[in-house]
């Protein structure tokens, strides 16, 4: 048992750091900080640092441009990127649609795409869910129909992510309609700009436009763009589902947050006294602190395992559904330690640049609406509930 | 980054899981916890012979592992097991002699000739060695001890005791033979198994061990590793009571389909698994940090018992819940791991004395 991590993994931290200390603009790091959003120019930037320095793609193989980093090293750097409020790596077109590609796709395939998801030339967005097809993903009826050279794809595509910055999308579509569900789907690459695509903002509860709809009615699709073989594309899509594991638990995130909110709780007063030292702010904050103590070593095991070979399957669901669970506490104590300052709605704060004077201290401003919009963690890459139902069905063997 | 176990130590586990699933299945098990000292001394022995207890210690003190993880995975085979016996006492009173260089008394102690069991809890002290009143008195010849002590491990059938007690320097830890003079012992068995004592001293002699006064942070230091031990017994019971949950939920058929079936119970049971996962996780934690700075592994060791708090009250209601009637019975093994789990809760002080503990160790750090 040694859960020191090695010299020349400290060297790596050292190496992240500084590269943060001298890369990372301030302009982004004071909009994270004050819980602005950032817009696509600010994403798109980062991600350009990133790839100048060949960080960007950092789970891809070293031969398409990826850094040939071990689960720890990588582990490290998203937690210190977090740790230092840097923006998350959008996981679209890295860990999603790029790895699917790695596994799946054809030569030409890759030599198209790749080199545009690290240079920034697209920006890609997934269509997986449906109205009728959250949980039940294999439920979905948006049809491809083959039409000479293309497939002709009719539907409506729900909860696409930033699809509102996306040229391209990568979408499950229904091939057929006989035997087993899952056995008719598809996986097929869209432009964006092809006629007959329509997108629509969906608002949040939160106030903030991060998800859409997409209509696609008579979309024409090169047949070229379909990956791998029709009628496959299910398990593509699961190997999507299960690729990216070392952040799932958000474990750096999380740090970071936590790390605000005690110091809200050492500063903020409550009836004369710091909240840190009312006791029942000061027994969840514990709980809340032992939980993601507890969850770093979990997150660790799991890697360490993964590392060795081992596919930890049902851990990497504990990960997901604690991991959110924290960061839900941390959003809700965060709101609680606000106090009244948690109601007022001033969403021009939220944008950056915005110079006006907050109502109360500047942290209380978007913590409500970090709260409410937080509440998607344990819904979304597969509801916790759906996790419960990986676990059961990983131990229980029935 | 390594989580295994290493060789050694799997070996040490190896053995003493084979021997305990020999030498003290469940039903040799459950006639000696509820039976006259309601533990084997025989076992002990037996035990001590396989380095049960020698890897409690280091080499220094005439052991040949005493590292919170040797510890660790030796509480965790005795829990496994549901042995009974004052191990978690004979921890804690061997570090006290070991920090005093008492290297004779733990030569026995480590071959298992001699069994000393610790007394520090009074009726007023509530984990807090702070409001500790046994009095301790020079004298000419020696020490004379007064006071009472309660819920001593097999206080009744072991060796002697190490016990805590004040004297004018403070607090300082004493050796008392079980048939000194002015002693009194009123021995009981325990719910989940053993038996620990009310003790009384009324000028009963005792033998200084360490300095006087000085006991303070040798005690604490011990009650540390005691809670590591704690910590890894839980997670081994814990582990336990899922495997036989699990069991149960393939096999046991109601409404024409196994209960696993039920998406109330998979739901659940996921739930414990991954508190399961957690508590692990605490109680590695709290080893890796205790040689860590006092403050970092007392605060490692209260996070770990808050946690196996918490998910051990969980795991047990669980398990007797899913198991419906037949949970509820002496005859199935998985009611008594459920006690344990709960009665390992009691011991050196429940889930929110840790909580409160954390929280305050928490505020001593900011404002130092």
């Amino acid at each position: 048992m040694d859960l020191k991590f090695t010299p020349a993994e400290e060297a790596f931290r050292a190496e992240v750091r500084a590269f943060l200390a001298e890369k990372l603009p301030v302009q982004l790091t004071d909009k994270i900080r004050k819980g602005q959003h950032l817009t696509k120019a600010d994403m798109e930037q980062w991600h350009a640092i990133l790839n100048a320095r060949g960080w960007l793609a950092n789970h891809w193989p070293v031969e398409w441009g990826g850094t040939g980093w071990t689960v720890i090293e990588r582990f490290i750097f998203e937690t210190e990127t977090a740790l230092a409020n840097a923006p998350r790596i959008l996981p679209f077109g890295l860990s999603m649609i790029g790895p699917v590609l790695l596994k799946y796709g054809s030569e030409e395939q890759k030599k198209q795409w790749l080199p545009r998801i690290l240079d920034g030339s697209d920006w890609w967005c997934q269509g997986y869910s449906e109205p009728g097809a959250g949980s039940d993903l294999a439920s979905l009826k948006t049809s491809a129909v083959r039409d000479g050279d293309h497939y002709v794809v009719n539907g409506q595509k729900t909860w696409t992510t930033l699809a509102q910055f996306a040229n391209m999308m990568f979408c499950l579509v229904r091939t057929s309609t006989e035997g087993k569900r899952q056995e008719g789907i598809s996986f097929l690459l869209i432009d964006m700009a092809t006629p007959g695509i329509e997108v629509r903002p969906i608002k949040l509860l939160s106030g903030d436009h991060e998800v859409n709809e997409v209509f696609l009615t008579g979309v024409r699709v090169p047949v070229a763009n379909l990956v791998g073989e029709e009628n496959k594309g299910w398990t593509y899509a699961k190997y999507l589902l299960t690729y990216e594991r070392t952040n799932i638990a958000g474990v750096g995130a999380s740090m970071a947050a936590l790390g605000e909110l005690k110091e809200i709780a050492r500063t903020q007063k409550r009836g004369g006294k710091p909240l840190a030292e009312d006791p029942q702010f000061a027994a969840r904050l514990a709980r809340l602190e032992i939980e993601l103590e507890n969850m770093k070593t979990t997150n660790m095991r799991v890697l360490a395992a993964a590392g060795a070979g081992a596919a930890p399957v049902a851990e990497s669901s504990m990960l997901k559904i604690r991991g959110t669970e924290i960061r839900q506490t941390i959003d809700d104590l965060t709101r609680r330690a606000a106090g009244t300052y948690a109601r007022p709605w001033v969403p021009e704060s939220f944008e950056g640049g915005w110079n006006g004077e907050p109502v109360g201290p500047e942290w209380a401003g978007p913590v409500a609406t970090q709260y409410f919009n937080d509440r998607k963690l344990s819904i979304f890459g597969g509801s916790n509930e759906v996790q419960r139902e990986i676990i059961t069905k990983a131990i229980l063997e029935l | 980054m390594d989580f295994s176990l290493g060789e050694d130590r799997q070996m040490l586990v190896d053995s003493l899981r084979r021997f305990l699933a020999d030498k003290y299945p469940f039903a040799t098990r459950t006639a000696a916890a509820f039976d006259g000292t309601g533990w084997s001394r025989d076992l002990w022995g037996q035990m001590a012979e396989l380095g049960a207890v020698g890897a409690l210690f280091d080499e220094s003190a005439g052991g040949f592992g005493g590292s919170p993880f040797d510890v660790g995975v030796v509480f965790a085979e005795l829990g496994r097991a549901l042995v009974t016996g004052p191990w978690l006492a004979t921890l804690q009173a061997g570090h006290v002699l070991a920090a005093a260089r008492r290297s004779d008394d733990l030569a026995t102690l480590i071959a298992g000739e001699r069994v000393i069991s610790y007394a520090e809890e009074e009726a007023d002290t509530w984990f807090d060695p702070a409001a500790i009143t046994t009095k301790a008195t020079a004298t000419g010849e020696g020490w004379l001890l007064d006071g009472a002590k309660t819920v001593v491990s097999c206080a009744g059938s072991v060796d002697q005791l190490l016990v805590v007690a004040r004297g004018d320097a403070g607090l300082s830890t004493f050796l008392v033979e079980r048939d000194a003079p002015g002693m009194t012992v009123r021995d009981y068995l325990l719910v989940d198994g053993g038996s620990a004592g009310d003790v009384t001293f009324a000028a009963t002699p005792a033998v200084l061990v360490g300095e006087a006064g000085g006991a303070g942070p040798v005690i604490e230091a011990a009650r540390a590793l005691a809670l590591v031990a704690l910590s890894w017994e839980a997670v081994a019971v814990m582990d336990v009571l899922r495997d036989q949950t699990l069991d149960y939920l393939r096999t046991r058929k109601q409404f024409g389909i196994v209960i696993g079936k039920f998406q109330a119970l998979q739901h659940r049971m996921a739930t414990i698994a991954l508190e399961i996962e957690q508590s692990r996780s605490a109680a590695i934690n709290a080893a890796d940090l205790f040689s860590s700075d006092r403050m970092t592994r007392e605060r490692a060791v209260s996070a770990a018992k808050t946690t196996i708090g918490k998910a051990g009250s969980l795991a047990a209601e669980e398990a007797i819940q899913m198991h419906g009637g037949i949970g509820m019975t002496w005859e199935l093994a998985m009611s008594h791991y459920a006690k344990r789990l709960i009665m390992i809760g009691h011991e050196l002080g429940d889930e929110d004395h840790h909580l409160a503990r954390y929280i305050a160790l928490g505020q001593e750090l900011v404002s130092a």
